[in-house]
């Protein structure tokens, strides 16, 4: 088990399978999310209050959750590289804090976008979820004009890795702010108590989108870990012999 | 003890800090985190008296009325103990409809109607197409039964 | 042409599947620019350190 894990977590052998990984999440994401698009537009019934708009949740509720799953990315490969002294567990929290803000980018658009016809307003200042989402945001943002701003990637590391685990608090508020507070954003429809509250029809193209984003979420990941990698390797032995090896290392 | 445990100490016990920080800090601002005051508070009397704030609640069934050609409008809205008058003018929301959940931002008017400059819709977590919705409808019946004979559990003080 | 009008809400729902689509694009092609960058920057040092031996 620790023979197995000190390999993977070894830089030259973690860019080598990311690369052959990438393909393998990819493919078959893209396939799930093309299926899981086709039924959710046009298979799946309308909603019997929201109509067609209701559709909007194929792509707003994987947007939302995988922003906070990238967040969790971020704060555990922080808290392994801050316990462990492990260099890729900080590559693996700065690889996911872009695409993590991008899920969160739109998460918000697409939730306001959903929320003009049928709530009545794009935005509204104010409500809990509507607001801590906004914060997970600033936290990506925060997270990354921090790495951005310290030279030394040792320190930078550190540094971004206390902030990390600092907002993991902000994710516990998105996730239960519509049951602690009154909210104008409706309750788990996934995690209800007993079971989905959603017709069949409807659901399994929302379980393909969700599966499919984290998928794609993994592949986009695993190209930004090989890249941090790379980078942060850049004076050793092993990227000098891959870069002058004919077959090169791209 | 180990660096290494000393590290994983500090962490948990960071992490547990800020928890806590931002536990207390958000009971001590309860009232606030509340998007909107529920009816029974209203009729109770716990509402910020000087400025504009949100009620939430059901819009019981038959209380809608229209003025003829305006965009004035008048309904009661419910949260299954007591009720409140609720005046508005303007446009309305698409999922607006009697029995539907909404949110009102105003004040409360001198005669005990509470005066809206907007409304929001609010949509539950259930998804599922209109023929079921409409098969599930004796359901829903037993669930609005309340909105259509009105409350008497509200004591008006 | 009625699946595509959505009920009057086709704005709103192929804008969101649209900006959807065109932000894990931008992100996959600037994850891509990234990557070469920085391995062009260590080749071009490796091979000119190379050169100078």
């Amino acid at each position: 088990m620790w023979k197995w894990f000190h390999k993977l977590a070894s830089p030259p052998h973690f860019y080598r399978l990311a690369a052959t990984l990438i393909p393998w999440l990819a493919v078959p994401g893209l396939m799930l999310i093309a299926y899981g698009a086709y039924a959710g537009l046009f298979v799946a019934p309308e909603d019997y209050q929201q109509g067609d708009a209701f559709r909007i949740i194929y792509v707003h509720v994987p947007s939302a959750y995988l922003s906070m799953m990238a967040y969790m990315f971020m704060a555990f490969g922080g808290a392994i590289g801050l316990i462990w002294r492990m260099k890729l567990a900080h590559a693996v929290g700065a690889a996911a804090a872009p695409i993590g803000a991008a899920f969160t980018f739109l998460a918000l658009v697409t939730g306001s976008i959903w929320g003009r016809p049928m709530w009545g307003t794009w935005w509204e200042w104010g409500d809990p979820r509507l607001t801590s989402e906004l914060i997970l945001l600033f936290l990506y943002f925060g997270y990354m004009a921090l790495r951005s701003s310290i030279d030394d990637t040792a320190k930078a590391d550190k540094a971004s890795a206390v902030l990390a685990l600092v907002g993991v608090v902000n994710v516990v508020i998105v996730h239960y702010s519509v049951e602690w507070w009154s909210s104008l954003h409706q309750g788990q429809t996934l995690f209800k108590e007993g079971g989905p509250a959603m017709d069949a029809s409807m659901l399994y193209p929302l379980l393909a989108m969700i599966l499919g984003f984290t998928l794609v979420f993994g592949a986009l990941l695993a190209r930004r870990i090989r890249t941090e990698v790379l980078y942060r390797e850049r004076r050793t032995r092993w990227v000098r012999e891959m870069i002058l090896s004919p077959e090169g290392g791209k | 003890m180990k660096p290494r445990q000393q590290r994983m100490l500090a962490v948990g016990l960071a992490v547990l800090g800020v928890a806590i920080a931002a536990g207390l800090t958000l009971r001590a601002f309860e009232d606030n985190m509340m998007f909107f005051v529920d009816i029974s508070d209203v009729i109770a009397g716990e509402y910020p008296e000087e400025r504009n704030f949100r009620i939430g609640g059901l819009v019981v069934d038959g209380s809608v009325m229209r003025q003829e050609g305006a965009l004035d409008m008048s309904f009661r809205i419910t949260d299954m103990r007591c009720e409140l008058g609720v005046e508005y003018t303007g446009v309305l929301p698409d999922l607006f409809r009697e029995g539907q959940g909404v949110v009102a931002h105003g004040a409360m008017g001198d005669n005990g109607i509470f005066v809206a400059d907007k409304i929001l819709a609010k949509h539950d977590e259930n998804y599922m197409a209109p023929e079921v919705a409409e098969s599930l409808a004796k359901h829903v019946d037993e669930k609005t039964q309340t909105l259509r004979e009105g409350t008497t559990e509200c004591e008006q003080p | 042409m009625d699946a595509m009008a959505m009920g009057n809400y086709g704005m709103y729902v192929w804008s969101c599947f649209g900006i959807t689509l065109a932000v894990i694009l931008i992100s996959d092609v600037r994850a891509r620019l990234r990557h070469k960058q920085v391995y062009r920057e260590i080749e071009v040092r490796i091979k000119a350190l190379e050169e100078r031996k």
